[in-house]
């Protein structure tokens, strides 16, 4: 018996930042540039992080290509692409701020790709209405991570400098996962955690806490995501009572590959489809003819002969409809499958190989051409790809206020950031608007989490019956043997979230994944792991289980509850959008151990902000109601300026 | 469809450990990394091995597959025999934690040592201007995913723990080539730091780094040659190319490092006749061994146990505070200093003399 079991290494910070992502780097360079002792936690090695795979770039209105982009263009493709669900006031901030955070970098030593003017370049992406993701080739992710992980280290090298340690104001501990936030009252108090090199614990005793987590993916079998993404902020957002918003929706990326099983997931750009790539069933067919709504109808070819002509003459043709948004795409593949016609390993076939020549092909998607090569071993200019659709980002998450990314709910000192909070997206997220998310809502969250400190007249106290019992959870999996395996229990949650909560939902099949999902419950409470303390895989997912179990509860029972479609949300019982659930937040919370669902009204969008849109498109979000409010504003606006006309 | 194949992976701690044969599935299309997670989920739930992206994009599944660093999630099963058996060791050049998992701290730490970008005093953010033509040079160097595979494969390490001090490698060369060639930084005494301080001077450009590249950046001819050009050592031509890159433990020729006032040169005495070891094959049994007991290792860490619990059948909390800064404040966390006079019970000894 070795003291090692009974040791918790204990740490004074004034901010924690849970996660290293782009959102919480930036969180952490605020808080510390503010002044404050700040430690940054991470469950990967530094600069790992999911923030790592993106490849598209950073949404920004610099106006760098097209001068008539402005923050205003990007708030209204923001609110078109989320459904009208978002929070306005988060769409604004994100919109206005995000040219500074994407130009702060820079003076942080990020070299992105560039104009002939020597401006930073900006790339064209759907839903975007000019030219403004800024990028680095496709690896801007890397880029970006990499740039705030230099900065950290510019940083500890100043207070090398001033204090002689690198470590004095602020630290990074890598490898190491936070499974409970420890609480005096209803403040928060400290972070509890292990390290997962050596299973030992450690205690961190804080103010504040941001957290700056990602996302849910792995509650999936087949997604974009690394299996760093069980949800551990969400949930341990409920657990300090904290909320979660808009769970019920999440996005599909119609195109991921799906064989071989290595790979499954893993993205195929969408730009596939735009050089000229088709969607074939098993039997030869081009489908998505089949799955035009009637929406889109008049936008769309009705035939191959038109749709091929499109490629070279776009004014007179109408698109194909491989070229449907995103939901649209990813719902008609999974229709097909459903109904037999999918590949051996659960697809359809992108096929590109006998739409243009090989030359052409790797001249127009040279990465595409490498992945498929590397890893499926597959000829992408000779042989079809298997495609289909991937879980890839979750728009829901803790609920924040929109200025400071404090959490609501009954919770003080805590923080949200980047992916794991919610609202900014509404019901579906524009790509490129993540990157620029994490920039100006992680320097927000990191500052306004300084600012409650300086407040403070006491620092919280942590509870020792609290530590105590943080310990006794995460150390249960490892003293039972008696019960389940952890890999086969996320399995059958990846089986059930996969086959019931999928993409298409039906009233039925998300009640019967209820059931399942409390029987999970009970089986997931008696996991037990073998082995020991140090890095030990099988003991860290055991621990994660439960993390992924609550927020799949709290996935289904929104998901239930929305009975509407919307955005990253279809539901084939509900199959249109209905303006009265647009006014809608369905709120998650936890009571007890039940997760409680509450309707909440959706933040009404200033004068202002309303008036940027006009009245033919709102006509298809709004209520008859909110339509009418808008009359009168837009009327009341026209005598104002009528008034003034007449003054001068 | 799968066929059963034959692994060994090497499993232990710092205390050593040794290779385990296992026969896995292996499906049409798998690779290393696959197998791997299939052996975690079936007959090794704790074996341990770091990965996230799966995509080749994060480097977290370095691994030594037949004794060439690779990435596990990039190495497909089929560029291998059907009957060969696979090989995968932990990176040699640093600690082993457990399993294939290694403590990469080192290079965090040379990192932390290299000075970072120094902005231009003059310019606001959003008024930098770069052409594309003069970021590319930087940019092949950013495109680094820090697998770490190029400093766990160069021999001044490798093989040579006391050199690790004074050496940065080639991971770092390439960040202080970065900020050389970026257009902007205002520091002008990159190459210099390079050689002073970072051991530019130990490297004789063997190409290995380069070679084991999953970004394909070309370390040596882009990165760390053009640094040497400037700042070369005379006494020493940096195009002599070593015949053997790689040798085991074991079988490591003398290597002499001149250290004068700035690191020199490598030299070995080996040159030309030393095992090339790339696939890890050698067939000297006895290095093979040593490796595989993980000579040098030298990381105290305990194996793991049982929770202890106390008489109260509870576990019994002990608290260690740090000694680092961020440490709790011995006075109690709620009093600030300076304190008010008033809450002092200090007597100076000559209070009561009058001025
Ligand atoms: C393949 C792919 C491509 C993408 N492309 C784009 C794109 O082109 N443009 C775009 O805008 N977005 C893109 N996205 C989305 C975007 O990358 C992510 O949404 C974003 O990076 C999330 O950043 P984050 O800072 O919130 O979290 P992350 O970067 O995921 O970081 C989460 C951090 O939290 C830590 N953590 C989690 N749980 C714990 C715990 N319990 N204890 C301690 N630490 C913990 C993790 O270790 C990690 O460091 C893409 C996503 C994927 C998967
Ligand atoms: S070229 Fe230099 S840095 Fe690269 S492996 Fe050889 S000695 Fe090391
Ligand atoms: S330079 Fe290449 S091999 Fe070295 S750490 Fe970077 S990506 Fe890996
Ligand atoms: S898992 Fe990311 S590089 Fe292999």
């Amino acid at each position: 018996m070795t003291s090692t079991t009974t040791r918790i290494e204990r740490h004074h910070y004034d901010v924690v930042v849970i996660g290293a992502g782009g959102a919480g780097l930036r969180a952490a360079i605020e808080a510390r540039l503010a002044g404050k002792k700040t430690a940054i936690i991470s469950k990967s090695l530094f600069g790992k992080a999911h923030t790592v795979m993106a490849e598209g770039g950073a949404a920004a209105a610099m106006g760098n290509v097209n001068s008539r982009d402005n923050w205003q263009v990007h708030f209204r493709d923001t609110m078109r692409g989320g459904k009208f669900l978002n929070n306005f006031r988060m769409a604004e901030l994100h919109a206005k701020e995000a040219p500074q955070r994407i130009w702060e970098l820079e003076t942080y030593g990020a070299l992105f790709d560039r104009t002939k003017d020597g401006k930073i370049s900006q790339r064209n992406f759907g839903g975007h209405e000019y030219p403004r993701l800024a990028h680095v080739g496709d690896r801007t992710g890397l880029e970006l991570i990499r740039t705030l992980q230099q900065k950290i280290v510019s940083l500890q090298q100043e207070d090398k400098q001033e204090f002689g340690s690198y470590d004095a104001r602020i630290r990074v501990f890598s490898e190491t996962t936070i499974t409970e936030l420890l609480l005096d009252g209803d403040r928060v108090a400290g972070a509890f955690g292990y390290y997962r090199e050596s299973g030992e614990f450690i205690l961190f005793e804080a103010p504040a806490v941001v957290l700056a987590t990602g996302g849910v993916g792995r509650s999936y079998k087949v997604t974009s995501n690394s299996w760093e993404y069980t949800g551990d902020g969400h949930a341990l957002a409920l657990r300090a009572g904290a909320t979660l918003i808009n769970m019920e929706f999440l996005q599909f990326h119609p195109t991921g590959m799906v064989w071989p099983p290595s790979v499954k997931g893993i993205l195929v750009t969408e730009s596939v489809r735009g050089d000229g790539g088709i969607l074939k069933n098993s039997e030869g067919k081009r489908f998505m003819f089949d799955y035009v709504p009637d929406v889109f109808r008049k936008q769309y070819a009705e035939t191959e002969e038109e749709a091929d002509r499109w490629y070279t003459d776009p004014d007179n043709n109408r698109r194909p409809p491989e070229l449907l948004p995103r939901d649209e795409v990813a719902r008609a593949i999974n229709s097909e499958v459903k109904a037999g016609r999918g590949t051996p390993a659960g697809g359809v076939y992108l096929d590109i190989a006998s739409r243009l020549p090989a030359e052409e092909i790797r001249r127009r998607l040279p990465s595409m051409h490498h992945q498929f090569k590397g890893l499926a071993d597959v000829d992408i200019t000779k042989e079809p790809m298997e495609v289909g659709p991937t879980c890839h980002y979750v728009m829901g998450g803790v609920e924040v206020d929109p200025d400071t990314g404090a959490a609501y709910g009954s919770v003080r000192g805590l923080f949200a950031a980047g992916e794991v909070s919610g609202g900014m997206h509404g019901s579906n997220r524009l790509g490129g608007n993540s990157l620029s998310d994490l920039l100006v809502f992680g320097k927000r969250a990191g500052g306004h989490a300084a600012n409650y400190i300086d407040q403070l007249t006491a620092r919280p106290r942590v509870e020792v019956t609290a530590v105590e019992t943080a310990v006794e959870t995460a150390l249960a999996p490892l003293q039972r043997d008696t019960g389940e395996n952890p890999y086969t229990l996320q399995q059958d949650l990846q089986a059930v979230m996969g086959d019931l909560v999928g993409i298409i939902r039906r009233e039925a099949e998300l009640a019967d994944a209820l059931v399942r999902l409390a029987e999970l419950r009970e089986r997931v409470a008696k996991v037990s792991a073998a082995g020991g303390r140090r890095y030990n895989p099988g003991w860290h997912l055991a621990l994660d289980l439960r993390n992924m179990l609550v927020v799949s509860e709290c996935t289904a029972k929104a998901a239930l509850e929305r009975r509407e479609s919307r955005g990253g949300h279809t539901r084939e019982d509900h199959p249109t959008m209905d303006p009265q659930w647009r006014r809608v937040n369905l709120v998650c919370s936890l009571e007890g151990d039940t997760v409680r669902l509450d309707r909440k009204p959706l933040p009404k969008m200033r004068a202002e902000l309303i008036a940027l849109f006009d009245r033919a498109e709102l006509a298809k979000y709004l209520t008859d109601e909110e339509l009418a409010e808008f009359d009168a504003l837009a009327a009341a606006e026209a005598e104002d300026t009528d008034a003034a006309g007449k003054e001068s | 469809m799968g066929t059963k194949r034959q692994f060994r992976i090497w499993r232990g701690d710092a205390d050593g450990g040794e290779l385990q044969d296992y026969a896995v599935e292996v499906n049409e299309g798998e690779v290393v990394l696959d197998v791997i997670h299939r052996l975690q989920a079936t007959d090794a739930p704790d074996l341990a091995c770091r990965w996230n992206c799966k995509a080749g994009k994060c480097g977290s599944c370095s691994m030594e597959i037949n004794g060439m660093p690779k990435l596990g999630c990039m190495t497909r099963m089929s560029t291998f025999e059907e009957n060969e058996t696979v090989t995968v060791t932990p990176l040699r050049t640093f600690p082993v934690i457990r399993d294939l998992v290694t403590d990469v701290s080192f290079n965090y730490e040379k990192a932390r040592e290299t000075p970072a970008f120094a902005p231009p005093a003059d310019l606001a953010p959003g008024d930098y201007r770069m052409q594309q033509v003069d970021v590319e040079r930087s940019q092949e160097f950013r495109k680094c995913i820090e697998c770490f595979l190029c400093q766990t494969v160069c021999h001044v390490i490798r093989d040579h723990d006391d050199n690790k001090p004074a050496f940065s490698g080639p991971r770092y060369f390439i960040r202080a080539a970065e900020l050389d060639m970026h257009p902007l930084d205002d520091r002008t005494d990159r190459k210099e730091y390079a050689q002073s301080e970072q051991g530019l001077g130990f490297c004789n450009i063997t190409k290995c780094c380069t070679e084991v590249c999953p970004e394909h950046i070309k370390i040596t001819d882009n990165g760390i040659i053009p640094m040497k050009e400037r700042v070369v050592d005379r006494r020493y031509d940096p195009l002599v190319w070593l015949g053997s890159k790689i040798f085991r433990r074991g079988q490591v020729p003398q290597t002499i490092v001149t250290s004068e006032h700035s690191p020199g040169a490598v030299r070995s005495s080996a040159s030309g006749q030393g095992v090339h070891s790339h696939a890890g094959g050698s067939h000297d049994s006895a290095a093979e061994v040593q490796a595989q007991q993980g000579v040098n290792w030298h990381r105290e860490v305990p194996r793991p146990t049982a929770p202890a619990v106390g008489a109260n059948g509870k576990l019994p909390l002990t608290e260690l505070t740090s000694d680092r800064a961020a440490a709790p404040s011995p006075f109690g966390d709620d009093v600030t200093f300076p304190l008010p006079p008033e809450h002092l019970n200090f007597a100076h000894p000559k209070q009561d003399e009058k001025h």
